[in-house]
C-alpha cells in the first residue's frame, strides 16, 4: 500500500492476511507523523496529578506551555499541578549554564507555594548544556527540608513509554520515606489518574467491599501517601504501560505483591474486583464484590440493551496511548454491539497486541505507533463508523465523516467503573447515531 | 500601587506562561504555504505537542513531522534523521514544499541545516525534489511570534526572485491572524480589484470545508509561484510593529523590510487594523495603492461601527480591561479600546521585545498613563496583580479564563489559543466588520453582567 512507508510495514497486521509477529516497542521513524510525544512528556503525564506536589520543568518555555493543566486529573484538594512552572531556559543560560536559574526558580517557588515535595523535570537541552540537575536538587532539598527529585527525562532519550519508566523511579525515590501504619486489607491503586473523577468511583467500590485505599498513584495524589505506599499489602495497577515498572520495583523492595487489572467495561471492572477480593483469600468481601456486581449488572443491563439495539453492527476504530486499555475497550464496545476493525496504540507491547489478535476478527488490523496517514487509511478500507482516540485523532476522525470518542487524559465524562460504561454509551450512542453525518462525505 | 508601576514578576520561573516557544509559530507559517508539510528537527515530543496544541485550536488535522532525535542523534548530529526525514516524508506526502523548522536541542548542539539541505539535494542528481525552507526557531530565542516572522522572512528569502516583472500586485504581511480575518483581508483586496500575494495564508488549510475525500495535506496555502512574485510587487502592506524584535539579535528584520532593501519594494507599516482608526490607515493605503475608492459596502459597515459604537458608548466608559497575549495583537486592541471609553488597567504579554510600553505609549495617548504595560508577563503574575486593577473584563486567549472565573467577571476570548471553545478559527477580528464584532461582545458581555447581578432582571436595556 503506497501509504505505508516500507519500514513501517511489520508494525501494521491484518487479520487473516498477514503471518509476521507485529512488531512494536521501536523508535519512531523519522519523518513519520507519529502520534507519540516524547520521554518527557510520559514522566510529566505520569507524574502530573500529584496535586501537592511541586512541578518544576526544567528547560526553555515550549514543554511546560504545552502541558499547562494538560490532563483532565482532579484533586479533592489542593491544585499546585494545576500550575506550569518553568525556568524558562534562553541564550544566555544556554551559553553559560542554567543551574543558578534552576536554584533561583526552585527557592523561590518552593518559598511561595509550599508543596509536600518537588519534582524537577530536565527537558532536551539541560544535559547537553552541562547541567547538574541532581546537584541542584540535592542542595534545595537539604535547605528546604522536603524532597526535591529530579526527572531525567530528556525527550530525545527514548520513547514516551521511557519516560513511563523514568516517572516511576521518581516515585520510587518517595517510596518509604514515611511509616505511617495502616489498617489491615489496605492497597494501593496505581495507574488511574482520576480523570474526569474515575478514581473516586472506584473509592466508591472498595469503600463498599471494606477495603482501605491507601496511596492513589497518581491520580489525586499526595506526597504523603506515596510515602507511605509501602505500608500496603497489594498494589492494583491500571494502565499497565505506565505503572508495571513502580509495582515491579515495590515488589523487589518491599515484597509488596501487584495484579493487573482493567477498570473500563462491565467484565473487567467485576473481575478488578473479584480479584482483589480473591488475594485477601476473604469470602466477606468476595460476597460484598458480587453485590456490587450484581447491583450493578442490574442496575445497568437494560440501559446497555438500549444502547445495543441502536448500535448493533457499528465499526469501531480504536487508536490509544497504551494497548493494554484496547483490550478492555474492545470488550466494552462488544457489550453494546459494536465491532472493533482498527485497534491501535502508540506504545503497546507484543504480549498485550497477542491477546489483541486473538480477540479480533478476521479483517481487524492492529497496529503500532501508527501516523494520520495511516489511520485515515485504515478507517476507509475497513469502513469504520466510530473512533476512539485522543485529541489529535479526532479532527481525523471528523473529516473522515465518522464519530468520535475521547478517551485520552483531557476527557469530560468518566468512562471507569461501572457509571464510566454507561457514560461510554452514551457517548458512542451520541456521537456514532448524530444525524450530522447525513452531510457530510457528500456534495449536494 | 503606583498605576504605572508593576510588581516585578518573580525573578527565576516562569509560571503559565503567557508565551509559546519558536517552533509553533513556525508551523502556523508552513501550515500557510500550499501542499507543504512542516517537520521539526528535534525530538519527536516538539512535533506532538505543538500539532496537538494547533489540533485544539484549529479543530483540524495538523501534521507535522519530525526528525526524531535519539541519544545517538544528539551525539553525533541529525543529518541521517533529517535525510531520513525527507525521504519518508516526500514518498507518504509529495509535497510541493518542506519547511523544515529546528528546535532548541538542534540548536544548541550546532546543526548546521541549511548545509544538510544543500548536501541532501546534491545527493538526489537529478530527481525531483521539492522546495525546502528552514527557519531558526530555538524555544530558547524569544516566542511562538519570532519564530511565526522568523519562517514568514526566510520563505520569501528562499524563494522571491525577479522573474516576471509585473509590479502590479502588492505583497500583504497580515502577521498571525485567525483563518476568518484572512478571508476577510482576502474580499477586501478583492473589492479594490488588487492583486495581491498574501502569505502566510492558512485560511482554508487550518480551516477547510468537511471534505468528500480525506486530504492528507489540507488544500490552501500561498502557492510557491505567488512567493516567488513578492520580489516584484509594487509594494508591501505589514501589519504589525512589533513583529519578530523579541529575539535576542534585534537586527533580524521581517519579510516586508528585507524585500525593501533588496528589491527596493515600498513598505507600508501598518498596526493590525482592529478599530476605526488603525482601520482607516489601512483602507487608506489601499486606495492608495488601487487607486480605487473604499467600496460602498465597507464605507457602509464603517457607518454600522460607528452607530455601534454610539449606541452602545454609555456601558462601556471608564470600563477597566485586562489585556493580554501577543504583543502586536494587544497593542491592536489597546487602541480600538481607546476609541471606546474602556481604560485598558494592564497590557501584558509574554513578548519579549522590550517595545511594548513605548508602542502603547504611542496609541494610547493619554490612557497610557494609567496603565500597566509589561512585556515578559506570565499569567500568574497577571492573576496576582488582578484584584488591586479592580477589572471589569479581561480580553485575551482562552488560557486566562481561570483568572476571569476567578475574579467572576467577563472573559472576551479573542486571537490564539481558543482551547475551551469552539469556532476560535472563525473569530474575525479586523477590519471594520472584525472591530464591530468585538464591539457587540464586549458589549454584551458588560450588559449580561449587569442583568445577570442585577435584582431585577431587566428586559430592556
Amino acid at each position: 500500500m503506497g501509504s505505508v512507508l516500507i519500514e513501517r510495514e511489520k508494525q501494521i497486521y491484518r487479520a487473516g492476511k498477514d503471518n509476521h509477529i507485529l512488531a512494536c516497542s521501536k523508535p519512531s521513524l523519522a519523518g513519520s507523523v507519529s502520534q507519540r510525544a516524547c520521554v518527557f512528556c510520559g514522566s510529566r503525564v505520569v507524574l502530573y496529578p500529584i496535586a501537592d506536589a511541586l512541578h518544576l520543568i526544567h528547560g526553555p518555555i515550549g514543554c511546560a506551555a504545552y502541558t499547562w493543566d494538560i490532563r483532565g486529573s482532579l484533586s479533592s484538594g489542593p491544585e499546585l499541578h494545576r500550575l506550569s512552572f518553568s525556568t524558562d531556559l534562553h541564550e544566555k543560560e544556554v551559553v553559560f549554564g542554567g543551574e543558578k536559574k534552576l536554584y533561583a526558580a526552585l527557592s523561590e517557588l518552593i518559598d511561595k507555594y509550599k508543596p509536600e515535595a518537588a519534582f524537577v523535570y530536565s527537558t532536551c537541552i539541560v544535559g547537553v548544556i552541562g547541567d547538574d540537575v541532581e546537584a541542584v536538587c540535592k542542595k534545595v532539598s537539604h535547605e528546604k527540608m522536603l524532597p526535591v527529585i529530579p526527572v531525567q527525562a530528556p525527550g530525545f532519550n527514548g520513547s514516551k513509554k521511557d519516560g513511563y519508566k523514568i516517572a516511576c523511579e521518581s516515585l520510587a525515590q518517595l517510596v518509604g520515606t514515611s511509616d505511617r501504619e495502616l489498617p489491615p486489607l489496605s492497597i494501593n491503586i496505581l495507574g488511574d489518574f482520576n480523570l474526569a473523577g474515575e478514581l473516586w468511583i472506584l473509592l466508591d467500590y472498595y469503600r463498599q467491599m471494606g477495603i482501605h485505599v491507601n496511596a492513589t498513584i497518581t491520580g489525586d495524589g499526595r506526597v504523603a501517601d506515596v510515602r507511605n505506599a509501602h505500608k500496603a499489602s497489594l498494589n492494583v495497577v491500571q494502565c499497565s504501560g505506565s505503572m508495571m515498572h513502580l509495582a515491579r520495583i515495590m515488589n523487589e523492595k518491599y515484597g509488596i505483591p501487584f495484579m493487573k487489572v482493567s477498570y473500563f467495561g462491565i467484565e473487567d471492572m467485576s473481575d478488578a474486583l473479584y480479584e482483589v477480593a480473591g488475594f485477601f483469600k476473604s469470602e466477606e468481601l468476595m460476597d460484598k464484590a458480587r453485590v456490587i456486581v450484581r447491583h450493578e449488572f442490574a442496575r445497568l443491563m437494560p440501559i446497555l440493551k438500549t444502547y445495543r439495539e441502536k448500535l448493533e453492527g457499528k465499526r469501531a476504530a480504536i487508536y490509544v496511548g497504551g494497548s493494554f486499555k484496547a483490550i478492555s475497550l474492545i470488550k466494552a464496545l462488544r457489550l453494546i454491539g459494536i465491532k472493533t476493525v482498527i485497534v491501535g496504540s502508540q506504545t503497546g507491547t507484543s504480549e498485550e497486541y497477542d491477546l489483541i489478535r486473538e480477540l479480533c476478527d478476521d479483517e481487524t488490523i492492529i497496529v503500532d505507533d501508527s501516523n494520520p496517514v495511516e489511520l485515515s487509511q485504515f478507517v476507509k478500507e475497513t469502513k469504520a463508523d466510530v473512533f476512539i482516540g485522543g485529541v489529535k485523532e479526532r479532527p481525523i476522525a471528523y473529516k473522515l465523516g465518522i464519530g468520535f470518542c475521547d478517551h485520552n487524559h483531557e476527557r469530560k465524562e468518566a468512562l471507569a467503573g461501572f457509571e464510566g460504561m454507561v457514560n461510554f454509551a452514551k457517548e458512542i450512542y451520541a456521537t456514532a447515531m448524530s444525524p450530522v453525518w447525513q452531510f457530510t462525505g457528500k456534495t449536494i | 500601587m503606583n498605576a504605572k508601576e508593576a510588581p516585578p514578576k518573580t525573578s527565576a520561573s516562569t509560571r503559565n506562561a503567557c508565551k509559546l516557544c519558536a517552533p509553533l509559530g513556525a508551523s502556523v507559517v508552513y501550515k500557510g504555504i500550499k501542499n507543504c508539510l512542516p517537520v521539526i528537527h528535534g525530538a519527536q515530543g516538539c512535533a506532538t505537542y505543538i500539532r496537538r496544541y494547533l489540533i485544539s485550536h484549529y479543530k483540524e488535522p495538523v501534521d507535522i513531522a519530525s526528525t526524531n532525535f535519539s541519544e545517538a542523534t544528539t551525539i553525533f548530529g541529525g543529518s541521517r534523521n533529517l535525510n531520513a526525514a525527507i525521504n519518508n516524508i516526500i514518498s507518504q506526502y509529495h509535497p510541493d514544499v518542506i519547511g523544515i523548522a529546528s528546535a532548541c536541542l538542534s540548536e544548541t548542539i550546532g546543526e548546521d541545516i541549511p548545509k544538510m539541505i544543500r548536501e541532501y539535494q546534491a545527493t538526489a542528481k537529478g530527481r525531483h525534489l521539492p522546495f525546502f525552507i528552514h527557519a531558526s526557531t530555538p524555544s530558547y530565542d524569544g516566542t511562538h511570534m519570532d519564530g511565526f516572522h522568523e519562517a514568514v522572512l526566510s520563505t520569501v528569502k528562499t524563494l522571491a526572485g525577479e522573474e516576471h516583472p509585473d509590479s502590479e500586485h502588492i505583497n500583504i504581511f497580515p502577521g498571525f491572524v485567525s483563518p476568518e480575518d484572512i478571508r476577510h483581508l482576502k474580499e477586501i483586496l478583492a473589492d479594490f480589484g488588487l492583486n495581491y500575494v498574501l502569505f502566510p495564508d492558512y485560511s482554508d488549510s487550518l480551516d477547510n470545508p468537511n471534505w468528500n475525500e480525506y486530504q492528507i495535506i489540507p488544500e490552501g496555502g500561498t502557492t510557491v509561484e505567488e512567493i516567488k512574485r513578492t520580489g516584484t510587487a509594487k509594494a508591501s502592506v505589514e501589519f504589525g510593529f512589533i513583529l519578530n524584535k523579541g529575539k535576542s539579535n534585534r537586527a533580524s528584520v521581517t519579510a516586508a523590510e528585507w524585500l525593501e532593501q533588496k528589491f527596493s519594494i515600498p513598505l507600508f507599516r501598518l498596526g493590525l487594523p482592529i478599530g476605526i482608526r488603525e482601520s482607516d490607515h489601512f483602507f487608506t493605503v489601499l486606495e492608495k495603492l488601487s487607486q480605487q475608492k473604499t467600496s460602498e459596502k465597507q464605507f457602509r459597515l464603517r457607518g454600522r461601527l460607528i452607530d455601534a459604537y454610539v449606541d452602545g458608548h454609555k456601558y462601556l466608559m471608564g470600563k477597566r480591561a485586562i489585556v493580554y497575549g501577543e504583543e502586536d495583537f494587544v497593542i491592536g486592541l489597546v487602541s480600538f479600546l481607546e476609541e471606546i471609553g474602556i481604560d485598558t488597567v494592564l497590557a501584558a504579554s509574554g513578548g519579549e521585545s522590550g517595545l511594548l510600553r513605548k508602542e502603547l505609549e504611542r496609541v494610547a495617548g493619554d490612557r497610557a498613563k494609567n496603565m500597566i504595560m509589561m512585556n515578559g508577563m506570565d499569567f500568574e503574575t497577571i492573576n496576582e496583580m488582578a484584584e488591586e486593577l479592580h477589572p471589569d473584563l479581561m480580553i485575551g486567549n482562552s488560557k486566562g479564563y481561570y483568572i476571569a472565573r476567578r475574579l467572576g467577571i467577563p472573559l472576551i476570548r479573542t486571537g490564539f489559543p481558543i482551547h475551551d471553545r469552539i469556532g476560535g478559527q472563525r473569530l474575525l477580528h479586523l477590519c471594520y466588520e472584525g472591530t464591530l464584532r468585538l464591539f457587540d461582545q464586549i458589549t454584551n458581555a458588560l450588559i449580561e453582567y449587569k442583568q445577570e447581578h442585577s435584582p431585577v432582571g431587566y428586559k430592556y436595556i
